[in-house]
């Protein structure tokens, strides 16, 4: 096979002009036959004797060697397809890749960042093997911290209990059953001083898995760290605070999605002025893939809602370069191999697009999208456990194919409960397994020029970018999920997902398919009601303490911010150090916005 | 009434926002030809019952992904006697460890569906377990 000229053409790159350039042939015809865009000087990956004789060549095969093989043996399937639907084809030559164009791909840390953000990627340094926990008390919590950092993890990533995910304190009625049961219980700035005790703040970067009641998260942070003598500027992790993706998938919500909008872009501001370490906003595919996307779904809709946050942020006068650098991204890795890793690849171009031609940003760092990832919660199964770990394998091998900058893997017993020290302790080896052993850290962007990987890519962008128009049509990403665009899309996927499973199109091993009849059972993680009583008792101490007038005076300049247009981060960082409660600060919200309620349409 | 539809409310207690399950069921159970009121999310045992007592339903399925299923079942079960409407039956999924079906069941919940059910497994159990009241 000829050898690809694409080092000869590489200096002739030039990034395109628009973001709806079209990469694969089908799309480049369409786009070209309807005007909708100038035509640009290419360097094609193949010329075009050599795809003259592979096409013919390729013809020759398929009526050749492919039919009679077919004749034999039946494919095993009439059609193939990637989970989200992309067809596939028996094989990926370069007589489909004609229109392959080497500036899509670019090189390592060169717009369009398709082959990755960084010009060395792993080889100068790997990515951050960070393992989300966080389970009954912030002591608790504390100690699993500082067990995984005593085995190689690289930085904290704390999940919280549902209570402190809704605004509300273990105390409060709706915390029933649920004080310290899905991730750490907090209520008070003094729960955070536990909860980080003895961790040098200025020496780790930790994230912190948190939306509605994120501003509070983020003050108690704060005011830890000031407490250890680390001025804010210094503090170094990311908030997850991406609202948007609430009300489409996760549904851990306060007030309703404009003044939702509003905290999270006084937050941006704040942080580009204050924190020049601090990622602000992870926007997340990762719960909309867990609530039934497909993957093209989850790259569209969080594109959409990054798309939302720049709007936002720019509307309120905020230059793009002060703080699109620092906005990050957060994937969920699934089953599907390829179509994972096209994905990673697919969002960085199209991100890098959308900030230099859509919204003008200049400086390289806001064109790169940098992410986390995290192996599919939802791909795990309850049976036949043991199974997860080779799942989490595989879904981990994409992520860092894909060129993820930090990643989680999950644990094997996920599908029952928080999980234990020992299978998040093999789920951590299994990062370092594939750090250190499969040698994939060697090279960068491995999979780069594959035929098929970049068809993937090339499609998923092409599908991706099709939604994007859409919800823009629909008056941007706002709009949409007041309408519940996209959770009815996630639905009818979910739906589609679970029929394929039950109709056997789809096998799921050890599920409906290869199923043991004896398992054996496996430990498991459990959190006694002591959590929630002893949390309880800490808080009314708390409260007792506490200089009730300063309370008062704090929540009431917490509140006039709300209804003004003064930027919350000043007013709830007093509040919070004043030890006021994150559920009496979000009551300030429910007051001003009123709690929002989704209806039951299923 | 032998041929009344069954009426099933779907409900989502608690915090946990995790609603792809609930919503599943729901539309498996509606396109197996029953009546189904989805209560949506984040719903206290309270409003679940008085839900229940109002759209006169047959049974409740409660879909708990927090760990809070020890508190949440109960509460909703205690409710339904305090109203009368002991008879409604309340079945159930989500996360829930092998070990506490035998105790949930003790505490009257018909029966537990854990990861890996198939919906219609749920279809044919509310078929063969659950009569519209009388």
């Amino acid at each position: 096979m000829p050898k690809p000229p694409a080092r000869r053409t590489q200096k002739k790159l030039r990034p395109a002009k628009s973001l709806r350039t079209a990469r694969s042939p089908r799309a480049a015809r369409k786009t070209s036959a309807t005007g909708a865009r100038k035509s640009r000087p290419t360097a094609r990956t193949y010329d075009a004797a050599t795809v003259r004789q592979l096409s013919s060549a390729e013809r020759a095969w398929l009526q050749g060697e492919v039919a009679r093989s077919t004749a034999r043996a039946p494919a095993r399937r009439t059609e193939f397809l990637t989970d989200s639907g992309i067809p596939v084809p028996t094989v990926v030559t370069p007589a489909e890749r004609a229109r392959e164009d080497q500036a899509e791909l670019g090189l390592p840390g060169r717009f369009p960042y398709t082959r990755g953000v960084q010009p060395t990627m792993y080889r100068g340094r790997l990515w951050t093997m960070r393992m989300f926990a966080g389970f009954g008390t912030p002591a608790d919590t504390n100690q699993r911290f500082k067990y995984l950092m005593t085995h190689g993890t690289t930085g904290l990533s704390t999940a919280f209990d549902m209570p402190a995910l809704m605004g509300y304190d273990a105390d409060h009625p709706m915390s029933r059953g649920e004080v310290g049961k899905e991730g750490v219980a907090v209520s008070t700035l003094r729960d955070f001083e536990i909860l980080f005790d003895g961790i040098p703040l200025d020496q780790v970067t930790t994230s912190m898995t948190i939306n509605a009641s994120a501003i509070v998260a983020l003050c108690m942070y704060i005011a830890v760290a000031e407490k250890q003598g680390v001025p804010m500027e210094k503090l170094g992790g990311t908030i997850q605070n991406d609202m948007l993706k609430e009300y489409i998938a996760q549904k851990e919500w306060i007030v309703p999605p404009r003044p939702a909008v509003r905290i999270v872009v006084d937050m941006i501001d704040f942080c580009s002025r204050h924190m020049p370490r601090w990622h602000p906003v992870s926007i997340s595919g990762y719960h909309i893939r867990e609530a039934g996307a497909t993957a093209v779904q989850e790259l569209a809709f969080t594109l959409a809602d990054g798309i939302g946050y720049v709007e936002e942020c720019v509307k309120r006068g905020l230059a793009v370069d002060d703080f699109a650098g620092r906005l990050s991204f957060f994937w969920d890795v699934h089953n599907d191999f390829f179509e994972e890793v096209a994905k990673f690849r697919a969002a960085r171009r199209i991100w890098a697009r959308v900030m230099r031609d859509r919204f003008g940003a200049r400086d390289p760092r806001s064109w790169q999208l940098r992410t986390h990832a995290q192996t599919a919660g939802v791909s795990l199964t309850a049976q036949q456990p043991y199974n997860n770990v080779v799942r989490t394998a595989l879904q981990g091998l994409a992520a860092v194919l894909g060129g993820t900058q930090s990643l989680h893997t999950n644990s094997l017993d996920e599908t029952y409960a928080l999980p234990t020290e020992e299978s998040v302790t093999l789920a951590l080896r299994t990062q370092q397994l594939i750090a250190h052993e499969s040698g994939v850290d060697r090279v960068v962007d491995p999979l780069g020029g594959s035929y098929y990987v970049e068809y993937l890519t090339d499609e998923m962008e092409k599908r991706a970018l099709e939604y994007i128009r859409r919800i823009d049509e629909m008056g941007g990403i706002i709009r949409a999920v007041e309408e519940g665009y996209p959770q009815k899309e996630i639905g009818e996927s979910a739906y589609r997902y679970q029929r394929e499973v039950e109709q056997g199109e789809r096998l799921i091993v050890g599920v409906n398919a290869f199923q043991s009849d004896r398992e054996e059972p496996i430990q498991i993680l459990k959190i006694d009601e002591r959590v929630a009583e002893e949390q309880v008792d800490r808080l009314r101490k708390v409260k007792a303490e506490r200089n009730g007038k300063a309370v008062s005076a704090a929540l009431a300049r917490v509140e006039a911010a709300c209804r003004g247009t003064d930027n919350l981060m000043p007013p709830v960082l007093e509040a919070v150090k004043a030890y006021a409660t994150l559920g009496e600060i979000s009551d300030v919200f429910r007051k001003v916005w009123g709690q929002y309620r989704e209806g039951g349409i299923f | 009434m032998p041929d009344r539809k069954l009426r099933i409310l779907v409900a989502k207690p608690g915090l946990d926002g995790h609603d792809r399950g609930a919503k599943i069921i729901a539309r498996a159970l509606r396109d197996a030809g029953m009546e189904v009121i989805y209560t949506g999310l984040h719903q206290t045992p309270e409003m679940i019952v008085s839900a229940a007592v109002q759209e006169d339903v047959d049974a409740i399925g409660l879909s708990i992904m927090s760990g809070a299923h020890m508190t949440l079942f109960p509460a909703v079960i205690d409710l339904l006697k305090e109203q009368k409407a002991g008879d409604i039956e309340v079945f159930g999924g989500g996360i829930i460890p092998d070990d506490d079906i035998p105790r949930l069941k003790q505490l009257g919940v018909s029966e537990i569906f854990t990861p890996g059910s198939s919906t219609q497994d749920i279809v044919q159990w509310i078929r063969q377990h659950i009569q519209p009241r009388a």
